[in-house]
């Protein structure tokens, strides 16, 4: 082989990557850096004012540090109530999703408008950050509990329809023939081939909207909706941050205990 | 009695599922419809309990037209008009007494199953009828448990609890191994002969069809192109109802065990 | 008439116990939950008939003048989320490996990973907020750091787990050739995860662009400073706009999001 021809097919061998795949992928790297630069400039974020940021945690850590924990006892009502919210709240969403997931499932209901218009208004639950359901329902029943579990439960409720939903349209249909083969009516069909099949996962989904909806009413006193997030809220006004960060940490304490025995109960469901 | 007059289906999207059925299905018959897959043996059987709807003609059970019948009148129609599937069609993680429950659902009111409340009588009979095929043994067990054979048994017992007139079985054998193919024909066989119950059945199996049936219906391409009992039946009607020549998947194979 | 019943089922006493104790443990809990929990059913109802004539028909009947603002807010949420989910993106590798039992041949720092992890998901984001305000001030700025620090929890999990289902074999195949630590991880390892690492990064962004919108709840910037406004006036118009404009920017994000994610993998 001569010089020239090893030229030749060196130029020939292929590129490992198509040229036209680095491009594009170049393109796009590139079209995301420069929407996040933009998107730091616009927000303002800086390393140096991070930096700094960082310099004033020695100051925060004097402010929030030591935490005050002995307020436990003071606070142990609000955070009993938080949690209570979020049981009744979970409770009443796993009970309405009842039917809007049988709604919702396309193999349960043949009728394409219907399905179509519940599955739509799903959607459209599942966009409203919960703490702005909670600041309308404020507004509407004033302060206290009651507007933080509507608004967890509207939450939860477009999340969980959608999560069981979806088991259902997964299940095996051939039981449901043979019921309905054998003169079940509709009730008894969903209550004998549709009910076994879904409820381990129900169950489950039930635990796991329980853990969001406890992290959730956390901070829905925040806007007056009732829990511990209000006395957050109020000592954080006052400056009074020891206070706050024992209540951060009473808080953290208490989503990881349940997390942990949510996802224990499950493990052994499923 | 079961008559189709002049039934023809056509589904939505244009095939044709029957075309100009004639039949007559006597009381204690036990009839097997043959034909190759897609010749509508399918439809023919699911139109008699109308989980498909023949779109033309007259269908008759026990002289009713059932073309018409919908909610309360259809399901009572289904109660007396039980099922076997392919598939056997349990409920995978319910226990094997209560899929054989499941066969009372028909009889029994909305508000009672809610909250599992058979009466004496049904429990009883559920039980007895895991007794006949013999799997009684198995009645706290999940029906994912079982084996196929084993489920289709449990399957048996359902129609069996839901004492019905005339059963139907949509290719009852198909997933089954030859020995336990023979067992599942054998009970029901003995069923149609003990209670006298009608019985229709689909199989694809013509050594099969030949050895359990009283009367072979033949079908090609949605019509019945064969109608005779099986004492006439040879090999030669076989070739003519599937229009070629019989092969050794056509054989089930093996004898009643 | 005799009735043939069928034995009675045999239930070992370890199963009827256990049944026994949820029943009385989940009954123990809503009883305690329904007594504790405080609420005026009568007072309620009372102000939700004198206020709902000045609320929902407000609400859905939007103050269009309002849209420019609205619109900007919306928009500087959206680099909010954007900032933070990709800060986000990149820190929870690191952890993301970390907590990999498979690419950290260490049970110690796995744990260590993992806790840290989950430790990070404990806290809503609108706590982080709280913390990154007294940090960096009352501004977006703090809205990102809150947003890119409470996705790395997620983020760092899932990353973890597509790391742990990868194809080792591929991996002994390289180690067999001879190839180096960091040749394995950018042909063996790399190539494998990336589709599942955007894939799951375009996802938490989605998320953090409805967790954006309720940032400036607490002053971190975005829409929710609007809605705090609106909620102090009483602008129930105004809210009405806000919310057509949550619904329909964070459903037009999600549809993008999944037909890009579809493609991915």
């Amino acid at each position: 082989m001569t010089e020239k021809e090893i030229k030749k097919t060196s130029t020939q061998s292929p590129s490992v990557i198509p040229l036209k795949a680095k491009f594009r992928v170049t393109v796009i790297f590139f079209i995301v850096l420069a929407f996040y630069l933009f998107s730091s400039f616009k927000t303002e974020s800086s390393i140096t004012e991070f930096i700094d940021g960082i310099g004033n945690m020695g100051e925060l850590f004097q402010k929030f540090f030591p935490p005050n924990l002995s307020l436990f006892q003071a606070i142990w009502p609000a955070l009993a109530d938080t949690i209570q919210m979020a049981i009744i709240a979970t409770t009443a969403a796993g009970i309405l999703c009842i039917p809007l997931s049988l709604l919702a499932a396309n193999n349960v209901t043949t009728n394409k408008i219907l399905y179509n218009i519940v599955r739509f208004l799903l959607n459209i639950l599942r966009t409203i950050p919960d703490l702005v359901l909670a600041v309308i329902f404020v507004a509407l029943f004033g302060i206290g509990a009651l507007p933080g579990i509507i608004a967890l439960v509207i939450f939860s409720l477009g999340l969980l329809a959608k999560l069981i939903s979806e088991t259902i349209e997964a299940i095996d249909m051939n039981p449901l023939e043979a019921m309905q083969a054998s003169g079940a009516n509709t009730i008894q069909t969903i209550y004998y081939a549709v009910v076994p099949q879904v409820l381990p996962q129900f169950t489950s989904f039930v635990l796991y909207v329980f853990e969001i909806n406890i992290r959730a009413s956390v901070v829905l006193g925040l806007v007056g909706a009732g829990g511990i997030g209000q006395i957050l809220d109020q000592q954080i006004k006052f400056y009074e941050y020891p206070n706050a960060m024992g209540i951060i940490i009473i808080i953290f304490a208490l989503v990881v205990i349940i997390e942990y025995i949510s996802t224990k109960v499950r493990e052994a469901i499923v | 009695m079961i008559e189709f007059k002049n039934v023809s289906l056509t589904y939505p999207n244009g095939t044709k599922g029957l075309k100009n059925v004639n039949l007559t299905i006597n009381e204690g018959e036990f009839v097997v419809i043959v034909g190759l897959s897609g010749a509508g043996k399918s439809t023919l059987i699911r139109s008699i309990n109308k989980l498909v709807t023949a779109t033309e003609g007259e269908l008759l059970v026990d002289n009713e037209n059932i073309l018409t019948h919908k909610g309360k009148r259809l399901r009572s129609l289904r109660t007396k008009v039980g099922m076997i599937f392919q598939n056997y069609n349990l409920v995978k993680r319910s226990n094997v007494f209560k899929n054989v429950l499941a066969g009372r659902l028909g009889h029994t009111g909305t508000l009672r199953s809610l909250f599992n409340l058979f009466s004496k009588e049904d429990r009883s009979l559920a039980y007895e009828s895991l007794k006949r095929v013999n799997i009684e043994e198995k009645i706290y067990n999940r029906a994912d448990e079982l084996s196929g054979g084993q489920q289709q048994r449990v399957s048996i017992a359902r129609v069996l609890t839901q004492k019905p007139k005339y059963i139907l079985a949509d290719e009852p054998v198909a997933s089954l191994d030859p020995p336990t193919s023979h067992q599942v024909m054998t009970y029901l066989r003995k069923i149609n002969q003990e209670d006298n119950i009608t019985t229709v059945v689909n199989l694809h199996f013509i050594d099969m069809a030949m050895e359990y049936a009283d009367r072979i219906i033949g079908m090609r391409a949605g019509e019945v192109v064969f109608d005779g009992p099986a004492s006439e039946v040879s090999e030669k009607t076989f070739e003519e109802i599937y229009g070629r020549t019989i092969r050794e998947g056509d054989l089930r194979g093996g004898t009643e065990a | 008439m005799m009735h043939n019943l069928p034995p009675k089922p045999k239930r070992s006493t370890f199963k009827t116990v256990r049944n026994i104790l949820i029943g009385v443990i989940l009954a123990g809990i809503y009883i305690w939950t329904f007594m504790g929990i405080d609420i005026d059913f009568a007072k309620a109802v009372d102000r939700m008939t004198n206020n709902y004539a000045r609320i929902i028909p407000k609400l859905l009947d939007p103050d269009w003048s309002a849209l420019s603002d609205v619109w900007a807010a919306m928009v500087e949420t959206i680099y909010i989320a954007f900032a933070g989910s990709l800060m986000a993106a990149i820190l929870a590798i690191p952890l993301g490996f970390l907590a990999a039992q498979n690419m950290t041949n260490n049970r110690v720092l796995t744990t260590i990973g993992k806790w840290i992890l989950s430790a990070i998901r404990a806290f809503p984001d609108i706590i982080l907020a709280i913390l990154f305000i007294v940090v960096v001030g009352p501004k977006p700025f703090a809205g990102v750091l809150a947003i890119a620090i409470g996705s790395t929890g997620m983020l760092g999990k899932l990353y973890s787990e597509v790391l742990e289902s990868i194809d080792t074999n591929v991996v002994e195949a390289m180690e067999a050739n001879g190839a180096n630590k960091l040749q394995i991880l950018v042909h063996g390892i790399l190539p494998q995860i990336t589709p599942e690492f955007l894939s799951y990064a375009i996802y938490r962004f989605e998320i953090d662009v409805r967790a954006s919108t309720i940032l400036g709840i607490v002053g971190a910037g975005g829409i929710g400073t609007l809605i705090v406004f609106a909620k102090m006036n009483r602008n129930w118009e105004e809210m009405g706009l806000i919310l057509l404009m949550i619904i329909v920017v964070v459903t037009v994000i999600d549809l993008i999001s999944t037909q890009i994610r579809k493609r991915l993998v």
